[in-house]
């Protein structure tokens, strides 16, 4: 079914990454790109260098070797709050919500970036500081509708489930409207029922709002599934890369990965 | 407020010959004529509560309907309604009555394979469902059933890149119905003007204990009729405010939500997801509230819960307050004489507690709350009642459209079920069954000739299943389904339901299963409720990994043997089912399930089902074992099956003596 989809231009491109800590070498002259309206996936085993490039994607670490090209322009690296305006949204593999908010109050943070009155306007709560408040509370009661999070709209976050926090900061990473939306482990720690709903959100994210998702996740069977092609990295190197069948019967990868075919 | 209602103030609604309002179209016409702007339904949607006047109803039905005629509905055509209570789903049942097409509202957790049957014993050939889950078990039906013409989906969301030629939004055949009744300008109101009391208006198929579905055919003059006695006898005004939350597909809700809302014209609001009924509940403040015993269950369970965890004063406070509502709560409602002492004390009481529980729960203006699907336990309905709570028993069934018998006003007896209704004649059979007929008596099974001939005799009069008798200030007792009533070896009565609803009290046991007909004792199936029993184990510092892991500790067991005893007390002071007490018990590990066949769709027990499914739990129950080991199948949401083992523990009870200790 994803295979057959008619995917779109070239919205980011990584070109010859290499990051490293010291001694240690997370990425090495990694290179991919990441096309419109496509879910994309990178795989690999602990410690291979998945969650550091999407931290080098959203500006988080310093590459000391390569680009980021985003929306046709090249970066040497993207700096947080650049990528947060350009569109970048970003789930965390440890949950960060607001813990004492309500799911509510946590979407609205993520329409921060959005709001364009001041402080002083905002804490008056007048005429158009009002009128903004009540357009950025309509568009998170849409993502509230949309994640079926409405018994929950008012329950503190740290009340909540692992699953339904994980639903929440996928709201709340929606709630800034994102163009390119990065999740890192997004079914980690979930139960079979939970994977499946979230998947079904990924799906819906994707074809709803034609946002453009990077993935990075352990589960096999969910990647498989829903993503449109797949990067392996090993040791910080790209070892495969291409639509998931194809990535499923490379031999690096069943003996770097899986171990054996199943 | 609106200008489509312009149109109907102008048509000649009632000038049809007859001018009766014999039918749900007709009466819609009318309400849009003469209620136009006054709210007819409400939804939560996006957090806030969105209104329809009647006008604005009447609009879309006739687009709907004009939709449907364009897609090539014609009279006498089934269409399958499958969803949570949502405004456009009860819209179109009414366009396709407007049709002359009959609704065949569906359970909306039923799984793809019982629609299934559904739909092909109906000859269903359109559906109109409420989102994806919904449209992909239709589409899985079609395949195998290509009778099914249209699927049309209200919520578009995740539907956005299916292609099936055969799937419309709701909105498209709005749109077309809007053409439609463009180029054909007398075609909707000749159609409904065509329409009769004595059509066929919905058939509603029954989740039944045993056996597959039935379809009930009723008329709109059954349901009607029926509508207006039930408005009648309870004076029901255009003030109403009311929850639409349980499934359409229950009669309950197609008379309460539906049928009485078009007849008196009170407002009817949808809540936003099931997950959010008790929120809902509360922002709404229903004047008039239906339910299920359970849903009273789970709301005193969720207060019992809380109570527990307030602090010290708060807890005196209302376990004072709630024994002084105990004594005197329901003489009050019932107007009885009561001590001018206990008065005043009841109306602090009011102040402090009554008052502000009442507003938790949404009950702040409740006039009238019915019960009915099975029997309460009586002190949930005694809880309900000592608060002011106006709450009622009524005993109806599908084939009668709802009613049967009902209380009165200041006749509230907890033992009975109350008087017949208006225009229902009871009768009692022979072997002590309960028969009625009343102008709200099913016209057949659909396509079950052989169903319709047992159940309903030629002279109208229905066979109800339930055992029972009148007494003599004719009201209705109803002791268990006849079929379930049986004996214990020594010859006294064994009522299961009975034993059952001592049992389901305490906020701990969820479910509970007795046996006994036929052997020397009783003994029980139990069920935890998760949420307060998790919430027990956690305020004393005990750990557990999973339902089956708590359901099995010896800490739970000892609590549960709390209950029972308990129960064995209670039942003790009665002579009558003094020898029910239960001697053996044992916690089941896991949650019975409709999704395992366990409970029906409106969640009763199939206790013959469960009986046969656990066969070696039962025995092991009658044998002198003091643990039993099973592997069961469970059945996941999405369908697929996997299996449980467990080994559990059974747990002997010794009985109370049946004098010693009566006075407690």
């Amino acid at each position: 079914m994803t295979s057959a989809r008619q995917l779109g231009d070239i919205l980011l491109k990584v070109e010859d990454v290499s990051l490293s800590f010291g001694g240690v070498k997370a990425l090495e002259h990694v290179s991919f790109d990441v096309r419109e309206r496509e879910i994309r996936a990178i795989i690999g085993p602990n410690g291979a260098g998945k969650s550091s490039m999407l931290n080098v994607i959203n500006g988080f670490y310093q590459p000391q070797e390569g680009t980021i090209m985003y929306r046709g322009r090249s970066h040497r690296h993207m700096r947080p709050h650049e990528a947060a305006s350009e569109g970048i949204a970003r789930t965390f593999q440890n949950i960060a919500l607001f813990r004492g908010m309500s799911t509510l109050d946590n979407l609205m943070t993520g329409r921060n970036l959005k709001m364009k009155k001041n402080l002083l306007w905002q804490a008056l709560y007048l005429g158009p500081a009002r009128r903004e408040e009540i357009e950025h509370r309509e568009f998170v009661e849409h993502i509230i509708d949309f994640l079926e999070i409405q018994a929950i709209r008012k329950t503190p976050v740290g009340r909540l489930p692992y699953g339904l926090q994980k639903r929440v900061e996928l709201g709340r990473a929606l709630a800034a409207e994102p163009s390119l939306l990065l999740l890192d482990e997004p079914m980690a720690g979930m139960n079979t029922e939970e994977k499946e709903d979230m998947c079904r959100f990924v799906l819906d994210v994707n074809d709803e709002f034609g946002t453009t998702i990077i993935l990075i996740e352990h589960d096999m069977g969910v990647v498989m599934d829903i993503s449109d092609r797949v990067v392996v990295l090993d040791y910080g190197r790209k070892i495969a890369d291409g639509m998931p069948d194809d990535v499923r019967t490379n031999s690096e990868v069943i003996e770097a990965y899986l171990g054996v075919m199943h | 407020m609106n200008d489509a209602g312009s149109s109907y103030a102008t048509s000649p609604v009632m000038s049809d010959g007859s001018g009766q309002l014999d039918t749900f179209p007709k009466l819609l016409l009318d309400r849009a004529k003469n209620l136009g702007s006054k709210p007819a339904i409400r939804e939560k949607d996006y957090g806030i509560w969105q209104t329809w006047t009647w006008s604005q109803v009447a609009d879309e039905v006739r687009a709907f309907a004009c939709g449907l005629a364009a897609k090539g509905f014609e009279r006498g055509d089934k269409i399958a309604i499958i969803g949570d209570n949502r405004p456009r789903l009860y819209w179109a049942m009414c366009a396709a009555q407007s049709l002359g097409g009959i609704p065949v509202p569906m359970y909306q957790d039923s799984v793809a394979q019982e629609l299934q049957y559904v739909v092909e014993h109906a000859e269903v050939r359109f559906a109109v469902a409420e989102d994806q889950e919904q449209v992909d078990k239709l589409i899985e039906i079609r395949e195998r059933y290509p009778n099914l013409e249209l699927i049309i989906y209200d919520d578009a969301r995740g539907l956005r890149s299916y292609s099936q030629e055969y799937l419309y939004a709701f909105e498209d055949i709005l749109e077309l119905g809007r053409r439609f009744d463009a180029d054909h300008p007398g075609f909707f109101l000749d159609q409904v003007h065509t329409g009769r009391g004595a059509d066929t208006s919905v058939i509603l198929y029954t989740s039944g204990t045993t056996g597959t579905p039935k379809g009930v055919v009723l008329t709109h003059d059954n349901v009607l009729i029926s509508a207006r006695n039930g408005i009648e006898r309870d004076q029901l005004g255009q003030d109403e405010d009311v929850l639409a939350y349980l499934p359409m597909a229950w009669v309950g809700d197609h008379v309460y939500s539906y049928a009485e809302s078009y007849v008196a014209g009170f407002c009817v609001s949808c809540p936003e997801s099931s997950a959010t009924v008790l929120n809902d509940l509360r922002e709404v403040g229903p004047t008039f509230f239906f339910a299920p015993p359970r849903i009273y269950e789970n709301i005193l369970t969720t207060v019992m819960i809380r109570m527990e965890d307030a602090g010290w004063l708060k807890r005196k406070v209302f376990h004072y307050f709630m024994a002084l509502a105990r004594r005197v709560g329901s003489r009050i409602l019932d107007r009885k004489p009561v001590a001018l002492k206990d008065r005043l004390l009841y109306k602090l009481g009011n102040l402090l507690v009554y008052g502000p529980l009442k507003n938790t729960l949404g009950f702040s203006r409740i006039r009238l709350g019915y019960t009915a699907g099975e029997a309460i336990g009586p002190d949930i309905f005694d809880f309900y009642r000592s608060l002011g709570i106006n709450i009622k028993q009524l005993y109806g069934q599908t084939e009668a459209s709802v009613f049967v018998t009902m209380h009165p006003d200041g006749e509230v007896r907890l033992d009975t079920v109350g008087t017949a209704a208006p225009q229902v004649e009871i009768k009692i059979a022979d072997n002590g069954e309960v028969m009625y007929r009343s102008p709200g008596v099913f016209q057949c099974y659909y396509k079950n000739p052989e169903a319709t001939a047992e159940t309903k005799t030629e002279d109208g009069w229905v066979h109800t299943g339930d055992a029972g008798y009148l007494d003599a200030d004719g009201h209705l007792k109803i002791i268990d389904r006849a079929k379930d009533v049986g004996k214990l070896n020594d010859g006294s009565i064994f009522a299961p339901k009975y034993i059952e609803n001592k049992l389901k009290f305490f906020p701990y046991i969820k479910e509970a299963v007795a046996f006994g007909d036929g052997r020397d004792y009783t003994v029980a199936f139990l069920n935890i409720d998760l949420e307060a029993v998790g919430n027990w184990a956690e305020r004393r510092n005990i750990p557990y990994a999973s339902y089956q892991d708590l359901a099995a500790r010896k800490e739970v067991y000892d609590l549960l043997q709390g209950c029972v005893e308990q129960v064995n007390r209670d039942l003790a002071a009665d002579p009558h089912v003094a020898s029910s007490q239960i001697r053996r018990f044992l916690i089941l590990h896991k949650e019975l399930d409709a999704d395992d066949g366990e409970l029906t769709r409106t969640r009763k027990v199939r206790r013959r089902f469960v009986a046969d499914r656990y066969d070696k739990l039962v025995e092991a129950l009658y044998s002198g074992d003091t643990h039993c080991e099973i592997a069961s199948e469970v059945t996941f949401e999405d369908g697929r099956k996997g299996s449980l083992r467990a080994d559990l523990a059974i747990r002997d009870v010794s009985p109370v003596e049946r004098l010693s200790d009566a006075a407690d």
